[in-house]
């Protein structure tokens, strides 16, 4: 049954498992809490075959609520996956990872690791690489973004390119956009994918309330849009129900700034 | 063969200008007391390997850091680590920025004797181009060209582990032993850190020599400080200290590292340090972290 209420990060929370439906049998890694519960539900309804891990160190048949559990909670491990299994897996290409980057370029590259012009003395210094090379030439990999706005997708090129994009400046031989695989771009007003003309942004769906302009605007680089978007489906009551036994603490209330309703109020 | 060793006895091994890779990950069973006697020392020009999290971030905010090899550098639930930050906005560091896989071939490379192992990890991304030094090549059996990963060749590692014998018998049995093997398998030399020293008997259940990932002849000096992972957990004993990395973080802020090193390091035995958290029993109530 369709729900009626629910919150922005429910709402972006059941987009993030759309992305893994057909994924087949992949580890689905979603870093932050509204991928992750993506990446929960999607293993519990629509795709049981899923992998996923306890974010340390074992694979699992079925995902662990986030946070402290109970003394006589049980985690059902399937096998060891410590962090030099995690590369094995990578580069065997059986994984969708979903992550939120800083900054997003218009050939669907990334970055995590630095702001500025100069590399050698950065304006901030983020985390680093990471494993995003690795991830971007290996597997699929969808991106989530809790504020849509232009610093994040940029006008130009990121500040440091850590993960492969379409950009045919940086295409390595023998390689081309075939070979990358970038899914989604789950944001707070709407959903989009890499399947416009020669793979650049398209806008898939607004969400409750947002138009198709505050897209546009917010986004520094130019947006595919199709006839007619649709408004992004809103959440059921059992996948309503679901999350919240995959998240006991509601810690998807503090993902998003004051914790927004899905469907906007209309402004006043 | 008796591989016993003090900190200090270890450190003094160390000479300017080496290359020192440091096992753990982020926040996670870090040497940090034998960090903290580097601290003391004066050892200068160091290349830095590592997972990174405060090792790196005290490393460099004393001036001991020439050069860091890294993927991330990160507490985790402080994603940036405030004294690397600070060193790297200052422009003070030479780096190798590379992807965390691409650390890991490194450490194989150097392991296996190998110059390099090739990749396609780091291509058509700014791996490459702010790297010059890393070569992009082609292959002898396909049309591709491919990132050739070179050696990390380490002249020495530093690696904590929950117990080891003074043979150098070394188990982790943290649910992730990390890089730590590959760490120790890619230098010259490998000074461990142990929780627990045991005797030779302990590792007899198999389930115990399972959690042996290298052989004791790869093992150059133990030294048993327990609680020498302290601000980083080192499980089953203690997790990772959350709110001391939250007051570390403030003298980045606050004060600077000369505070902190004032406080919590320069002219303190490790004993001395321990009891500024209560003692050993105190921080082996460090809860572990559920994610």
């Amino acid at each position: 049954m369709t729900a009626t209420s629910y919150s922005l990060a429910e709402l972006m929370i059941c987009v993030a498992a759309t992305a893994f439906e057909n994924d087949g049998e992949v580890l689905a890694t979603g870093i932050g809490v509204i991928p992750r519960l993506g990446a929960s539900l999607a293993m519990s309804t629509t795709n049981p075959d899923l992998m996923m891990t306890d974010s340390e160190a074992y694979l699992l048949s079925e995902p662990n609520p986030i946070g402290a559990r109970s003394e006589d909670f049980v985690q059902r491990n399937e096998t060891w996956m410590g962090f030099s299994r995690i590369f094995d897996n990578v580069w065997s290409r059986k994984r969708h990872a979903m992550i939120g980057p800083t900054q997003i370029d218009r050939f669907g590259q990334s970055n995590i690791s630095a702001l500025g012009s100069d590399y050698n003395q950065p304006k901030i210094q983020m985390l680093g690489v990471r494993g995003l090379p690795g991830n971007s030439i290996s597997h699929a990999n969808s991106f989530f973004v809790p504020n849509h706005s232009t610093r994040v997708f940029v006008e130009g090129e990121c500040d440091v390119v850590c993960s492969i994009g379409f950009n045919p400046a940086r295409m390595p031989k023998g390689y081309d956009n075939d070979d990358i695989d970038i899914r989604l771009v789950i944001t707070d007003i709407c959903v989009m994918d890499w399947q416009g003309p020669n793979n650049t942004l398209r806008l898939v769906s607004v969400h409750p309330g947002v138009s198709v302009d505050e897209v546009i605007e917010k986004t520094g680089f130019s947006v595919h849009i199709e006839a007619n978007t649709p408004t992004t489906a809103a959440p059921t009551t059992e996948q309503l129900a679901l999350i919240a036994t995959f998240d006991p603490h509601n810690l998807r209330a503090k993902q998003l700034k004051d914790n927004p309703p899905g469907i906007r109020p209309v402004a006043s | 063969m008796n591989k016993l060793k003090t900190a200090s006895q270890i450190v003094a091994q160390l000479q300017d200008g080496m290359t020192i890779g440091i096992g753990g990950w982020g926040p996670r069973r870090k040497p940090m007391a034998l960090i903290r006697e580097i601290l003391r020392s004066d050892l200068k020009d160091l290349t830095i390997v590592s997972y990174g999290g405060a090792d790196v971030g005290m490393l460099c905010a004393a001036g001991k850091v020439k050069k860091v090899i890294f993927a991330f550098v990160s507490l985790d639930f402080i994603p940036l680590e405030p004294f690397f930050r600070k060193a790297r906005e200052q422009g003070q560091l030479e780096v190798m920025e590379i992807d965390e896989g691409m650390l890991l071939l490194g450490l194989r490379a150097a392991a296996w004797g190998c110059p390099y192992i090739p990749t396609q990890v780091g291509l058509g991304t700014d791996v490459i181009i702010n790297n010059p030094d890393l070569k992009v090549i082609d292959s002898p059996y396909d049309d591709k060209e491919w990132v050739a990963m070179p050696a990390l060749k380490l002249d020495a590692a530093l690696v904590h582990v929950d117990r080891a014998d003074e043979r150098g018998v070394c188990r982790i049995s943290a649910p992730d032993h990390h890089m730590d093997d590959w760490f120790v398998r890619a230098a010259s030399n490998a000074y461990i850190t142990c929780d627990e020293l045991v005797t030779s008997d302990h590792f007899i259940p198999a389930e115990v020599s399972r959690q042996v990932f290298w052989e004791r002849s790869l093992t150059t000096a133990v030294c048993h400080i327990p609680g020498g992972a302290h601000p980083s957990s080192c499980a089953p004993f203690y997790g990772i200290d959350n709110s001391h990395f939250l007051e570390y973080n403030k003298y980045a802020k606050d004060g600077g590292f000369t505070a902190y090193c004032e406080k919590f390091v320069d002219g303190k035995t490790e004993q001395e340090y321990q009891a500024m958290f209560g003692d050993i029993d105190a921080i082996r109530q460090i809860p572990q972290t559920s994610y």
